[in-house]
């Protein structure tokens, strides 16, 4: 291509962080010296060009390594790449994680999103800024920020800290105070406490009735002997003994549906995907959880890696597939740290590679970390950021099954969906089928946060009540107010519909939604309005700016939300309050309907379902 | 150059039904397509005949039974049977709201049409409330993506902000941008390949930009003004178009369009002079050419123009001898 | 897609998008060139070869077809004439022999070899890097052999492709604006043609061929030719040796120009006649690079004084006493032009609007002909497939310009996007992109010669001497410079370019001049915008 650089240089270290990633320059055409024997010919042209997909590994090494992403090293990657550095400056400025002007070295994000709101974050912030400033102001060698949701929410308030540098880290923390948050801010993670193992998330671990997180607390997620000891890797072999036709048959039969939102029955995209004739085919695990108040998949690739590795191979496996992408969201260093080690160990083994098990199936998988930014979790959005594109979710059809990453035949899944493979596999679809109820099947995880005596990720079959389910946290809190149900993106449920079954009929039927399993218990002591002004507030900076109905839509609603919710406080006049639920409908309707994709459509739902439910805003309620 | 393979299959047609009218359309056209077969006048923003359609502004949204959103006909393609409102309530609401939203968030002054839809669909952009003052230059873009003030509720937040004049030939008036992605399409893969301008940035801080927002005149940019011919609202104009625009000068009513060869190389591009007062204000090319699919390069959008400024001048220095 | 020759990302920006529509959607891309041009840059392979060695390159390609087993045997035994001896030809040129001659690695004239001829079609492009050379017509017959070789002619997406300069370069051609053939490519030496046209001119048509631009200045040495009637051309400036062809016009008895600007041409007339600008202030038609007939149409009222350049050529022949030299529109011409050429018949003004124009053959106004030229090659039956396409044994001729001790840079010419030709009609819009002229080096030279980037100095060839900033090229390397004739008033590069022309094309040798660079002193030295470098891509 003939692309144009300005005149910035990057430094020898950005030089080098980009190379540790991408090895040396091919040639001085790409990057590289002029090298004095290779003046008259190059080799380029689409060669160059294929490996856009390590655009933003290649922006997280430079982030990693210094802090910040330079002109001089932004365009370095892109000689390196033969990206423009137009659209290269495009993908960056994308993620809210990557800094394209100076920053420190280090930086602390301090979660302010729903579950760290209701414990306390507010007070945490109020805080910190008295102590070290605003947020965003340099603090001797680090930055603190305001954060959507960590994914921590069973230990909120949360903070995740990441220091760039030659040994780059990148630590989860919580609960924190502002002596904590200070001190983290002012010399590093190095000052905290170690964080507690995966199991304090999960309450009911070691308990015979866990299926999905039977592993969870009882083997040490680093340790394949271990894994294996506890039955791992005994689905694999079962699956490569039905082959593939068989595991779909058992998929299907399994009743399983999505777990990331949607509920997609699992088997017909598998069956859809593996009956494509064009090649190769992908998989693509969604690990970018972060609706606000999910840290189920955290939980499961923390707690035990490996039932991923082996679920992936067997979708791979069944779909077609011999190259899995594992996408996971930039705020999980554990988690991603522990499934790289078991893809690592895996392949050591030959549970991944050319030959897995010795059964003349290839298939690996590529790890891609996110970089903050909740839409690349959508389906479609996922594909153009593992491709080196902006996370902008695409329109369908075409669906991901006929084109889907690489403009190939792709089955997307998320953590949670694909970990209920190797139960199914194991007991068969059927048995697994048998679980839970007719149309909802097998066991869900939930993610309980806010307002309960035990927060954490729970599991219990399809069917159960809210009730039963916030009584296993160890019951509320304090006066309930409400429960939200699947999130940002989800509904309130009021006190007196705690019976409702906790399936995706039944929740559908209620109003709300199951969505990724997001139980927020709100008490009376909690500011509604603030909740949802958060809310609006994250679809606002969350939107990923191309389509006009959610683009303008999610400000539009936080600007309302702003006026009713001063009106509310006494802050200002009353008299328009109907008026602007009116607007917000009005709004929200159209981002409903003619958004391109599910974020603009679900993202008036709460605040839709508290002015209905709960009488928000109206006269006289709080 | 571009003549296509005649491979002799029969192209299929299918039927669909617009408002009640049955329509039938060759396999492959959009429903945008089936909508202009039955008559109806869709509108449209981000659509370009050039290009392959983002769907991103949501104005051309229809109904189509069966399906759970809106649907935007600039991109969906007709399926046998399909079933279609375009003048339903939903569609109607969702076709004003996206008119209001822009309108409320952007200057639409110079959108061809915007008055007259606005009028259509009931449009009130100013309902939000009052707009916010227009930002200085360059404040929008050096925003913190993820990370927005708090509104204040008493404006409406807009895009505005002071025209972008770093060159003789065109202007970037990002005021007026709707983000409908066009000129970052016809620079990018779809046509040019300069890359020049990327989206930056995300959500409603989304911007236009070059790299690190540097100026034109130090970027990739060719100035084939290729991103001025496909930009639906005149967010990108010609230099001269914008300073008689300015100087209350402009007046289409006054204007020819003739459309003539290039007289650079030997590509043979199409160019539609537009002509005010006997002096070429702009430069175009007819979208359905085979040559030029509406592109041109920098000699044939912008060395025209001035080509007879430069003649005048020489010839007035000279003395004729005919 | 192999672009020989040719910068078209920059000289022909359209065509290049057509090229980069099939890039984007997987084509492969070969750039020969001494340059590593923008287009060079999106290719796949570049070869960057040696100024002047293509014929070489060619027949290496050529013997690797061969001993690959990649001929294609069929096409060559029905449709060519001429292969042994083309294949005996070509033998000694193997890949070690070419990478010697060419500097292209053997690899990358293998790898060029193996993609053209095992690609199912394949286009080669070429600009003036094949033709503005002594020996341009055997460079251009090099490519055909190609073509010929692999059957890559006379079909759908296969094909050679020069690349035409200038807006109506061909309409020029198909109008019978050159030495040898009337409108419409028909013979002048064909009896039956002549008598056609006769009929209609109603005057006697000389049965030989004219001269061609380099023939008559070369007659103008010789005291044959006295007259000049030049129209829109600006020989002066855009000719080999510029002082040379100063001289020439000069002593000439009387010199007519017609052009829309006063050209340094103009400056030497007797009589100037100022033109309308034909793309804008006259009606009529012009034939692009494809072959593709389209109108040209009246916008702009022209200057007052100005007139059509038909109206002035008929006036004159009034004035000579020719009145019936009276036409009504362009298109009563147009339709006379269609009367006697057979490749236009077809192409009446309401048909070349509904269809966008139309590429030529277009016999009658019911039918279009494939979009490609020697089809017939590929008949079933040898009496369409005609006479068969003749292969060229071609020797290697370097360029006659040598370098030595003395002259030891080669300095290559060519186009900028933002400028045309000698800047005449370029000059006038203010371009963010033009930098002012300069010569261009490679880091290394500018090192060696102890330049600072920006620094004026002299370039100096055999023939003349110019002053030009100095600027760092990393499309460059050791030993080969660039320049361009854009700017003529400020560094008139043609003062040092040779007129070494082909024989045939009569076309001068701009791509290869040998030249040094020589410091100045004090303030003439004196450092320009030229300063910054271009094409950054080492780090």
């Amino acid at each position: 291509m003939d692309l144009r650089f300005r005149d910035a240089v990057p430094t020898a270290e950005e030089r080098d962080a980009v190379d540790a990633l991408l090895g040396p320059p091919a040639d001085g055409w790409r990057g590289g010296e002029r090298d004095a024997a290779g003046l008259q010919h190059a080799r380029g042209g689409h060669e160059a060009r294929d490996r856009r997909d390590l655009l933003l590994p290649a922006l997280h090494a430079v982030q990693d390594r210094l802090g910040w992403i330079s002109e001089g090293a932004l365009d370095y990657i892109c000689r390196r790449l033969s990206v423009p550095p137009a659209e290269a400056y495009g993908v960056a400025t994308f993620y809210a994680l990557l800094s394209l002007r100076p920053a420190p070295p280090r930086a602390v994000h301090v979660c302010t999103d729903l579950a760290c709101r209701a414990a306390g974050s507010g007070d945490l912030v109020a805080e910190t800024t008295r102590r070290l400033g605003p947020a965003g102001a340099p603090v001797n060698g680090a930055t603190w920020h305001e954060s959507p949701c960590l994914g921590l929410c069973e230990r909120a308030p949360a903070m995740f800290i990441t220091e760039a540098g030659d040994s780059p880290s990148a630590v989860s923390a919580g609960p924190v105070n502002a002596d904590e948050v200070v001190r983290a801010v002012r010399t590093g993670a190095g000052a905290l406490e170690p964080e507690a193992p995966p199991a304090v998330s999960v309450p009911q671990a070691g308990s015979e009735d866990l299926v999905l997180l039977r592993n969870v607390g009882m083997v040490d997620p680093a340790d394949l002997d271990a894994y294996r000891a506890r039955g791992g890797y005994t689905a694999l072999r079962r699956a490569f003994d039905l082959g593939p036709a068989g595991v779909l048959r058992e998929i299907n039969d399994s009743g399983l549906v999505g777990r990331g939102g949607a509920a997609f029955p699992t088997g017909r995209k598998w069956s859809a995907t593996a009956a494509q004739p064009d090649h190769p085919h992908y998989l693509v695990c969604n690990a970018d959880e972060s609706e606000p108040g999910t840290f189920k998949d955290r939980v499961l690739m923390e707690g035990d890696p490996y039932a991923l590795i082996e679920s992936m191979t067997i979708a791979g496996y069944a779909t077609g597939c011999h190259l899995g992408y594992l996408y996971i969201r930039g705020e999980y260093p554990r988690a991603e740290a522990a499934l790289l080690n078991a893809m690592a160990t895996a392949r050591e083994r030959g549970l991944l590679g050319d030959n897995v098990l010795g059964r003349g199936y290839a298939f690996d998988i590529e790890l891609r970390r996110g970089a903050g930014a909740y839409i690349c979790g959508e389906e479609t959005a996922i594909f153009n950021s593992i491709e080196g594109e902006r996370g902008e979710p695409r329109s369908k059809p075409p669906f991901p099954v006929e084109r889907g990453l690489f403009g190939k035949p792709t089955v997307v899944n998320n953590v949670e969906t694909l970990v209920n493979v190797l139960p199914i596999i194991l007991r068969g679809g059927p048995a697994y089928a048998a679980i839970g109820t007719g149309t909802s099947t097998g066991t869900k995880l939930f993610c309980v946060s806010g307002s309960v005596a035990e927060p954490g990720v729970y599991e219990v079959p399809f069917g159960a009540t809210l009730r039963e389910l916030l009584e296993l946290a160890g019951g509320v809190r304090e006066n309930l107010r409400a429960v939200l149900l699947g999130g940002a993106a989800g509904a309130f449920v009021r006190p007196d519909e705690l019976d409702v079954p906790l399936t995706f009929e039944d929740t559908r039927a209620a109003g709300t939604t199951l969505g990724s399993g997001v139980v927020l218990a709100i008490d009376d002591s909690t500011d509604l309005p603030g909740v949802l002004l958060r809310i609006a507030a994250f679809f606002r900076d969350e939107s990923c700016g191309q389509c006009v109905p959610c683009r303008v839509g999610t400000v539009r609603q936080e600007e309302a939300l702003v006026r009713l919710s001063a009106a509310n406080r006494g802050a200002g006049a009353n008299g328009h309050a109907a008026a602007d639920i009116a607007l917000l409908r009005e709004v929200g309707q159209a981002m409903k309907d003619a958004s391109i994709c599910g974020l603009g459509q679900t993202a008036w739902n709460a605040v839709e379902s508290a002015i209905d439910k709960l009488g928000t805003f109206q006269e006289g309620a709080s | 150059m571009t003549q296509s393979v005649d491979l002799g299959l029969p192209t299929r047609l299918v039927d669909v039904t617009i408002d009640g009218e049955t329509v039938r359309v060759p396999e492959g056209a959009t429903v945008l397509d089936a909508c202009e077969a039955a008559g109806l006048d869709i509108p449209t923003l981000c659509y370009g005949d050039t290009l392959t359609p983002k769907n991103a502004c949501r104005v051309c949204v229809v109904e189509v039974e069966g399906s759970r959103t809106l649907v935007p006909s600039c991109s969906r393609q007709a399926a046998e049977g399909m079933v279609v409102h375009t003048d339903s309530e939903r569609a109607r609401h969702s076709r004003k709201l996206v008119l209001e939203l822009l309108g409320s968030s952007v200057d639409l002054s110079t959108t061809p049409r915007a008055d007259e839809w606005m009028a259509d669909y009931g449009a009130d952009p100013d309902r939000f409330g009052p707009r916010a003052e227009p930002v200085q230059a360059g404040a929008r873009d050096v925003l913190h993506t993820g990370h927005h003030g708090e509104p204040d509720g008493a404006t409406a937040a807009t895009v505005e902000q002071p025209p972008k004049v770093d060159n003789d030939l065109y202007v970037r008036d990002y005021g007026k941008c709707i983000l409908c992605y066009k000129c970052v399409d016809a620079c990018g893969e779809q046509w040019q390949n300069s890359f020049a301008i990327g989206v930056a940035g995300r959500g409603f801080d989304a911007t236009i930009s070059t790299e690190f927002a540097a100026p034109l005149t130090d970027s990739a940019c060719v100035y084939c003004g290729n991103c001025v011919e496909v930009c639906p609202t005149g967010a990108l104009s010609f230099k001269t178009e914008f300073d008689l625009r300015e100087a209350g000068e402009w007046d289409e009513s006054r204007q020819t369009e003739t459309t003539t060869i290039c007289a650079f190389c030997g590509v043979g591009c199409n160019v539609s002079l537009h002509v005010q007062d006997n002096e070429i204000v702009k430069v175009t090319s007819p979208h359905d050419n085979p040559v030029t699919h509406g592109n041109l390069c920098i000699k044939g959008r912008f060395g025209l123009t001035h080509v007879q400024v430069a003649r005048k001048e020489r010839r007035g220095r000279e003395p004729r001898e005919d | 897609m192999v672009l020989w020759g040719s910068n078209a990302r920059d000289t022909h920006p359209i065509f290049f998008h057509h090229v980069l529509k099939a890039v984007n959607s997987g084509a492969r891309m070969f750039a020969v060139d001494p340059r590593r041009t923008s287009s060079a840059k999106w290719a796949d392979r570049w070869l960057g070869i040696d100024v002047g060695t293509d014929i070489p390159l060619a027949n290496a390609v050529a013997r690797e077809i061969i001993h690959a087993g990649l001929a294609n045997r069929a096409f060559i035994e029905r449709a060519t004439s001429g292969y042994a001896e083309f294949a005996e030809a070509v033998e000694p040129w193997t890949l070690e022999v070419a990478e010697q001659v060419t500097g292209v690695p053997a690899e990358l004239i293998r790898e060029l070899a193996h993609a053209y001829a095992t690609a199912e079609r394949a286009q080669l492009c070429w600009t003036l890097g094949i033709t503005e050379h002594h020996n341009a017509t055997d460079n251009v017959r090099a490519l055909i052999n190609l073509s010929l070789l692999t059957g890559h002619v006379g079909r759908y997406g296969s094909g050679l492709n020069p690349l035409r300069g200038q807006n109506n370069v061909q309409g020029g051609g198909d109008m019978g604006a050159i030495p040898n053939r009337m409108p419409g490519f028909q013979d002048i030496l064909d009896a039956d043609v002549r008598a056609k046209f006769e009929a209609v001119y109603g005057r006697e048509i000389q049965p030989r061929h004219g001269k061609h631009l380099t023939q008559m200045l070369e007659a103008m040495d010789e005291g044959e030719l006295t007259c000049a009637y030049i129209i829109g051309e600006n020989p002066v400036q855009s000719e080999a040796d510029a002082a040379h062809t100063v001289k020439r016009l000069s002593e000439l008895d009387h010199l007519v120009v017609q052009d829309i600007f006063r050209t340094a041409t103009a400056e030497l007339a007797d009589v100037v006649l100022p033109a309308t600008a034909a793309w804008s202030e006259s009606e009529g038609t012009v034939t692009n690079s494809e072959r593709r007939v389209q109108r040209v149409r009246k916008a702009l009222e022209p200057p007052e004084g100005a007139r059509d350049d038909i109206e002035i050529i008929c006036e004159i022949a009034r004035r000579m006493g020719h009145e019936s030299w009276t036409y009504a529109s362009s298109e009563e011409i147009w339709d006379e032009v269609r009367s006697l050429a057979p490749i236009f018949a077809g192409m009446s003004y309401k048909r070349l609007e509904d269809l966008h124009g139309i590429q030529w053959p277009c016999f009658s106004e019911d039918t279009l002909e494939p979009p490609y030229l020697h089809g017939r090659l590929w008949a079933e039956d040898p009496a369409d497939r005609g006479a068969p396409a003749p292969f060229a044994a071609l020797e290697h001729r370097p360029p006659v310009d040598l370098l030595d001790d003395d002259y030891p840079l080669r300095l290559t010419t060519g186009r900028r996007l933002d400028s045309y030709n000698t800047g005449v009609q370029s000059g006038g819009f203010s371009s963010p992109l033009r930098k002012g002229e300069a010569v261009d080096l490679s880091p290394e030279d500018v090192a060696r010669l102890g330049l600072n980037p920006g620094e004026r100095v002299a370039v100096i060839s055999r023939r003349g001497r110019v002053v030009a900033p100095v600027r760092v090229d990393q499309a460059l390397r050791p030993g080969l410079a660039f320049m361009t004739m854009h700017f003529p008033d400020e560094v008139d590069t043609n003062q040092l370019t040779i007129e070494a022309t082909d024989p045939i094309s009569g076309t001068a040798e701009y791509k290869a001049t040998a030249i040094r660079i020589e410091r100045l002193n004090g303030e003439d030295a004196v450092a320009t915008e030229a300063e910054r470098p271009i094409n950054t891509e080492a780090r």
